[in-house]
């Protein structure tokens, strides 16, 4: 299978300018109280950073960030052919009755999500979980919503969303590819 | 990935598969540090510790490592099993092949256990110690203990002390930190170092050095690794007596001082204090041999995950 590029969704200042957007609206779902902010690996976790340092210049206070590696929790192991490589979690302490951020680039069929939820309830109750994305795409397999969305496209099956980031990428910009 | 179906020595792993199974490991160190030290990812899955030989540390490192997938771990000693009623090796690997179990650690004092069994069973074998040949898991958590304090596995002069004839851990040390481009240098009293020894890494025999003299093996050292002498194993006298084998093989604090100064000191254990290593010097700054226990842990939960999660 490869890839063809089927249009640009977003440019560098209109990535920036989103995720700009996705932490005015979590500060203000949260009524200014202190988040800590989850990425999911890999691009979830350079968008929690950014949306951590926006937050930080608002609020004059650094919100706790983490990582979280959900290939533990898949429901496809048995399924995929070879596993797959294992990221770092670190998952700050004492989150327990916080308001936790799960942030990922793209929300799809939901199950990515479903198994971040199972990976998070492991590390205790959490007062609330709420999920920021760049990107909705439609087509979900469970009953999972985003509470924070930069951008809702219509997609088809066979087309692929990729965000880019510069801190993996060296750029900032998303595309809609196809499979071909 | 690692495309394997067993893990039974580190004489036929790659390097990058090497690599892939310790960066793994170190994904996996987290998980034991949480509230709750448990994952779902093996769960429906059967591992059976298949244990002819003594051991404590290996057999429970793999149990809890089991556990924390989320896999049904089964223990099987020999005293307790079929095979004390004369049941054949192979006809056990049929049995607990029938039985769907997905993997099997065997630890066997004949070398080449694992390997009969390997090639009887659908299950995933996992060589936990086959006689005096290879112990892979301990190689990967030395790799994995080394690696987190070194920050490297090559241009490393890594001394590996004592009963090497009986030693299945120097020789799998052997082969994957030469496989790295590290030296290692074995040294035992002459009736501890087997008998062609030198043939065993042909491929990166230039990184392998044999010596009788302990001050030589330590000098200018980064890693100093002390075998247990292993006397369940000896059928006649191979010293005189402990206190002399303490005194010319033992590592003590003034041996010690010849290594470099950011030196590490490692044992497989169990250690037997005051024949091969000092007490002052295993429980000293520069002994990472608890490190090594916790990296074992990882790393077969690594293993466990990349041979049977999928």
């Amino acid at each position: 299978m490869s890839l063809k590029l089927n249009y640009q969704l977003m440019n560098s200042d209109e990535v920036t300018s989103t995720l700009n957007r996705l932490a005015d609206e979590i500060l203000k779902a949260n009524d200014d109280r202190p988040v800590v902010l989850i990425g999911i690996q890999r691009r979830g976790v350079p968008m929690a950073r950014r949306i951590a340092a926006q937050l930080a210049g608002k609020t004059h206070r650094e919100p706790r960030i983490g990582t979280l590696d959900i290939n533990l929790y898949r429901d496809d192991l048995t399924r995929v052919a070879f596993q797959p490589v294992v990221q770092k979690t670190e998952v700050p302490p004492n989150i327990d009755d916080r308001d936790v951020v799960l942030v990922d680039d793209v929300l799809y069929t939901g199950r990515t999500v479903r198994a971040a939820l199972d990976a998070l309830c492991d590390f205790g109750r959490m007062r609330s979980i709420q999920l920021a994305v760049m990107i909705d795409r439609g087509h979900r397999e469970l009953p999972i919503e985003a509470n924070f969305i930069g951008k809702k496209i219509p997609t088809k099956d066979n087309e692929v969303v990729e965000v880019k980031l510069r801190e993996i990428d060296g750029e900032d910009a998303i595309y809609v590819m196809e499979k071909i | 990935m690692l495309k394997r179906k067993d893990l039974l020595g580190i004489e036929d792993l790659s390097r990058d598969e090497i690599l892939e199974i310790l960066d793994t490991a170190e994904s996996f160190q987290e998980v034991s540090t949480r509230p709750i030290k448990k994952v779902p990812t093996l769960r429906g899955k059967t591992i059976i510790n298949l244990f002819f030989e003594a051991s404590t540390r290996t057999r429970t490192s793999f149990e809890i490592a089991g556990k924390r997938l989320s896999a049904d771990v089964v223990n099987i000693s020999s005293s307790t099993s079929s095979v004390s009623k004369g049941e054949t090796l192979i006809d056990t690997a049929r049995t607990l092949d029938a039985m769907a179990a997905d993997c099997v650690v065997i630890r066997h004092s004949a070398a080449g256990a694992p390997h009969t069994l390997a090639r009887l069973t659908k299950a995933s074998i996992v060589n936990g110690g086959d006689g005096a040949h290879e112990h892979p898991t301990q190689a990967l958590l030395d790799a994995c203990t080394i690696r987190q304090r070194k920050g490297r596995l090559n241009d490393l002069k890594v001394a590996i002390i004592g009963d090497v004839a009986h030693s299945r851990v120097a020789r799998s040390n052997t082969h994957l930190l030469t496989k790295f481009g590290s030296h290692v240098w074995l040294c035992g009293a002459p009736t501890l170092m087997p008998i062609g020894i030198e043939k065993i890494v042909c491929e990166n025999g230039e990184f392998l050095h044999l010596t009788n003299s302990m001050d030589e093996a330590v000098q200018d050292a980064d890693v100093v690794m002390m075998l247990r002498v292993q006397f369940e194993r000896m059928s006649e006298s191979f010293f005189p007596s402990v206190r002399e084998y303490f005194r010319y093989y033992g590592l003590t604090s003034d041996r010690a001082a010849r290594a470099k100064p950011d030196v590490i000191i490692m044992h497989p254990g169990p250690m037997n204090r005051g024949v091969e290593i000092a007490t002052d010097v295993a429980d000293g700054p520069y002994s990472v041999i608890f490190d090594q226990v916790s990296a074992g842990v990882a790393v077969r939960m690594a293993i466990l995950y990349l041979l049977v999660g999928g």
